[in-house]
């Protein structure tokens, strides 16, 4: 006997939706399993995850300030996602946002220029799509794969990032610690909620997330990215611009992951780290995927990965869970996502052997 | 039919279901031993599944096989070997890459040396000659047949079960077939041909059995019968008639190939070599030939997915296109139906809707970019019903559609962007015979209106129905122009084998 999947006529819409919740219900329940066999106390454990983000106002701000540049990458990853061109670099991508937005400030840490905090944000937005756009140049012209060239790019990044830090802008007066001067005030985004930590670049990411919804369910060049990502020669067959639209996929990711370098060093931190972006990059390929690489998706999926981020620290702390659980509580969320993704698209069927299913 | 000694294979009452789709119900079916059985029937009729039944390679969900008055149980195709069952398969199941003698090893128990030998003697034995060392992929159409049927002559079946073995051949080709099968009847062997071409069945088979819808309809001598006798009971009604074709007075030259020469980019692919064809506004012209001698190289040139080495190789309404894309020159006048519908014609994920934006954006669809769902609507829902596409309406997944209908709906949704110059590529492979004359009949109709029509295909007598002038491409060359009036299929034969004068 074997088994085999088959692709079912239509999926329906109330089956989309109750996918993700599915995956959450399974995951609940796979880390309470865990916990428990870990001798933790499981219910406190989930409590702390999931729960504790929303009883105080500080720590659902925090969940916000989280999501912010997870919701920004992830919506820009998913244009390129659905055109089948995949940016895995977009970690590198943020980080040169973030060292290009923090130029200004490093050369200017008095302050003394005018339009700082706008400068700023549009140096990191165009640095993270020039970042980009040489894998789209590679890709276009040589024909060179755009994921290993965006991921590779990440590694540079990352060391132009620590030869920065190490040498020449380095704070003078931060006790050799790796790390830019702390900005001027003017290089700083506004708060967004009083009281929090949360800025403005939240707000940047939801209108992110309502122009990526515009794009790529109503407007002809989002219809033609789908098309690419969909059927590659019916896109060629109808005369669609292939190498334009590799240009625009990575370029739209590159600018989004640039922005949100900025907003991470203009916002929570204040100055340029070598930790600017714990991952971010690599989270926002999970979160896309997890929000189905729809532009609504992603706002809940980002919202929930930041959740389980806030969560998960204090879970270490009150319920004494070691950080590689909350992280298997992450992996639970994909497989199970990925699981009850496949049972709605499609169906399991008993194969008689060598049978096929043509009429 | 009956008769004294029990029948080499029988099937009584013989039902197979695939979901909601009833394939087969109550099939009855007797082979004599020494006959050549036709079992007829229309694209979806069911003869397909039936054959894997017989084959082994699906169960019955009811009803019983027989062999030799013996019920048999067929779990896969050994069995069906084994029992003395052997299958020709209408797609080659051959490895290119490997040689003839190779490729029978594969099936064949024995040494590759003595197998060689053994395929020259049965080569001369049933006029199937081939050459054992011979690579697979420098092989013809007609030839790789041939490899397939020595491959299970070597099993020594009683039975011999064809698959439409002549859609692919040239008329000279089928000739040769058939006196090959006629020489294998009188060595004793039965042979069940599936067809959907009256006259070769009238002319070769003694017996047949017609499906329509999965049932037996009828079971007749077909000698004993007329075409257009077989024809209804293959399809339940009068074959459609075509208005007969107006000749009019050809306009100007809308399109002109002149020197197109083209490498492949693989390995399998075809060299076209100076290709040179003259396309008039109001005439339709043919290319035939057996695909994989350059049609699909062909097709992508003159649609611009592939660019030409120079411009003037390919001009379209007075322009040299030879290296714009296909927006640019489906912007000048341009349609073009592709061979496959799904994934290039049609994007099968999306709905019927969606599938009209591919092409026919350019028609009030965008305002300022966005789309204008309304009007997208408005274009699919008259496609729909102009051209008899039947489905729920717009929202329909193409994908989830058959081939005959979907083919409808892109021809319908080309069409109706007033194209200039149409290319339209083996217009109804896979379309069941109702649907096929319905699009031919647009087809003309579109000629009628001053369009110039260019169609590759590989069916004869669609390209007599509906062409003006006939091209045959082979080996990556076109000949000359035929006036199709003066020309006959054995004409065009001679060219699809390179054994024209």
């Amino acid at each position: 006997m074997r088994l085999r999947l088959v692709r079912r006529d239509t999926a329906s819409r109330m089956a989309m939706i109750a996918a993700p919740v599915a995956a959450l219900v399974l995951s609940c329940l796979a880390s309470l399993i865990l916990f428990a066999l870990l001798g933790k106390p499981a219910g406190a454990a989930l409590y702390a995850l999931l729960l504790k983000p929303f009883l105080t106002w500080y720590s659902f701000s925090e969940v916000l300030l989280k999501m912010t540049p997870l919701l920004l990458i992830a919506q820009g990853l998913a244009i390129g996602f659905r055109a089948n061109v995949f940016n895995i670099g977009a970690e590198g991508q943020f980080i040169i946002g973030a060292i290009c937005a923090s130029a200004l400030p490093v050369w200017y840490p008095d302050g003394a220029v005018p339009m700082m905090l706008p400068a700023m944000i549009v140096a990191g937005a165009l640095g993270g799509m020039a970042y980009a756009l040489i894998a789209a140049v590679l890709r276009t012209r040589f024909g060179a794969s755009e994921i290993l060239v965006t991921l590779m790019m990440s590694l540079i990044a990352v060391q132009i990032l620590n030869y920065l830090l190490l040498g020449p802008w380095k704070d003078p007066r931060g006790f050799n610690f790796p790390q830019s001067v702390m900005f001027p005030g003017n290089a700083l985004l506004p708060i967004l909620l009083p009281g929090t930590r949360t800025t403005i670049a939240f707000a940047f990411a939801l209108i992110a997330s309502a122009l990526a919804y515009l794009m790529m369910q109503h407007h002809f060049r989002g219809y033609q990215l789908r098309t690419a990502g969909l059927a590659p020669r019916a896109a060629g067959y109808a005369g669609f611009n292939a190498p334009g639209m590799v240009l625009l996929s990575l370029a739209l990711g590159g600018l989004a992951a640039g922005l949100a370098g900025a907003s991470e060093v203009a916002g929570p931190l204040g100055q340029l780290q070598r930790s600017v972006s714990s991952g971010y990059g690599y989270a926002a390929i999970i979160v896309a995927y997890l929000g189905g690489l729809n532009p609504i998706g992603i706002v809940a999926s980002s919202f929930l990965i930041s959740v389980i981020y806030i969560g998960g620290d204090s879970a270490t702390v009150s319920a004494a869970l070691p950080v590689a659980a909350v992280e298997v509580f992450q992996g639970f969320l994909l497989v199970f996502y990925l699981l009850t993704f496949t049972s709605i698209r499609y169906r399991i069927e008993v194969a008689s052997p060598q049978g096929s299913g043509a009429r | 039919m009956t008769s004294q000694a029990p029948a080499l294979l029988r099937l009584s009452g013989v039902s197979k279901r695939y979901g909601a789709v009833q394939a087969n119900s109550g099939i009855d079916l007797a082979v004599l031993a020494g006959s050549i059985h036709a079992v007829l029937g229309e694209n979806g009729a069911g003869k397909s599944t039936l054959m894997k039944m017989i084959y082994g390679v699906e169960q019955p969900d009811e009803g019983q096989i027989l062999w030799n008055g013996a019920q048999v149980q067929m779990t896969r195709p050994s069995d069906a070997q084994a029992l003395g069952i052997g299958m020709v398969f209408q797609h080659f199941s051959l490895f290119e890459t490997l040689s003839v003698v190779q490729n029978v090893a594969l099936m064949v128990p024995g040494k590759q040396a003595d197998l060689a030998a053994k395929i020259k003697v049965l080569g001369e034995q049933f006029g199937l000659t081939v050459d054992p060392g011979a690579m697979v992929h420098r092989l013809s159409v007609g030839e790789r047949q041939r490899v397939e049927i020595i491959r299970c002559l070597l099993l020594e079946p009683k039975l011999l079960i064809l698959d439409e073995p002549t859609s692919v051949l040239p008329p000279q080709s089928v000739r040769l077939l058939f006196a090959t099968l006629r020489s294998l009847q009188e060595k004793g062997m039965a042979i069940l041909f599936i067809s959907h071409k009256l006259d070769e069945i009238r002319e070769l088979c003694d017996e047949a059995t017609v499906l329509r819808g999965g049932r037996v309809t009828g079971r007749v001598d077909p000698r004993q019968h007329s075409a257009a006798d077989l024809a209804k009971l293959m399809i339940g009604h009068e074959m459609p008639k075509l208005d007969a074709a107006k000749t009019r007075a050809a306009g100007e030259v809308c399109l002109s190939i002149s020197g197109l020469s083209h490498r492949p980019k693989t390995r399998f692919g075809t060299a076209l070599q100076s290709i040179n064809l003259d396309l008039r506004a109001g005439q339709i012209v043919g290319i035939a030939g057996i695909s994989g001698n350059g049609q699909q190289e062909l097709a992508a040139l003159i649609s611009g997915e592939a660019l030409s080495e120079r411009a003037e190789m390919i001009t379209l309404m007075g322009q040299k296109v030879g290296r714009m894309g296909p927006a640019q020159r489906r912007a000048l006048g341009f349609a073009f139906v592709p061979e496959e519908r799904l994934g290039r014609g049609a994007v099968p994920e999306m709905s019927l809707a969606d599938n009209s934006l591919l092409t026919a954006h350019r028609l009030g669809m965008l305002r300022g970019g966005f789309i204008r769902r309304a009007a997208e609507r408005a274009f699919t829902k008259d496609c729909i019903a102009e051209f008899d596409v039947r489905t729920p309406g717009p929202e329909a997944e193409a994908g989830a559609m058959s081939g005959g209908n979907l083919q409808k709906f892109i021809i319908g949704r080309e069409i109706m962007l007033n194209p200039k110059v149409m290319l339209v590529s083996q217009p109804t492979w896979g379309v069941d015979v109702g649907a096929a004359a319905a699009i031919r009949r647009r087809l003309l109709q579109l000629r009628d209106q001053g369009a110039a029509l260019l169609v590759i295909s590989e069916e004869l007598e669609e390209l007599f129905e509906i062409c003006d002038i006939l091209h045959v491409l082979r080996a990556g060359q076109l000949s000359a122009p035929l006036q199709a009036a003066n020309t006959t299929a054995q004409d065009i034969g001679a060219h699809m084998i390179g054994a024209q004068a």
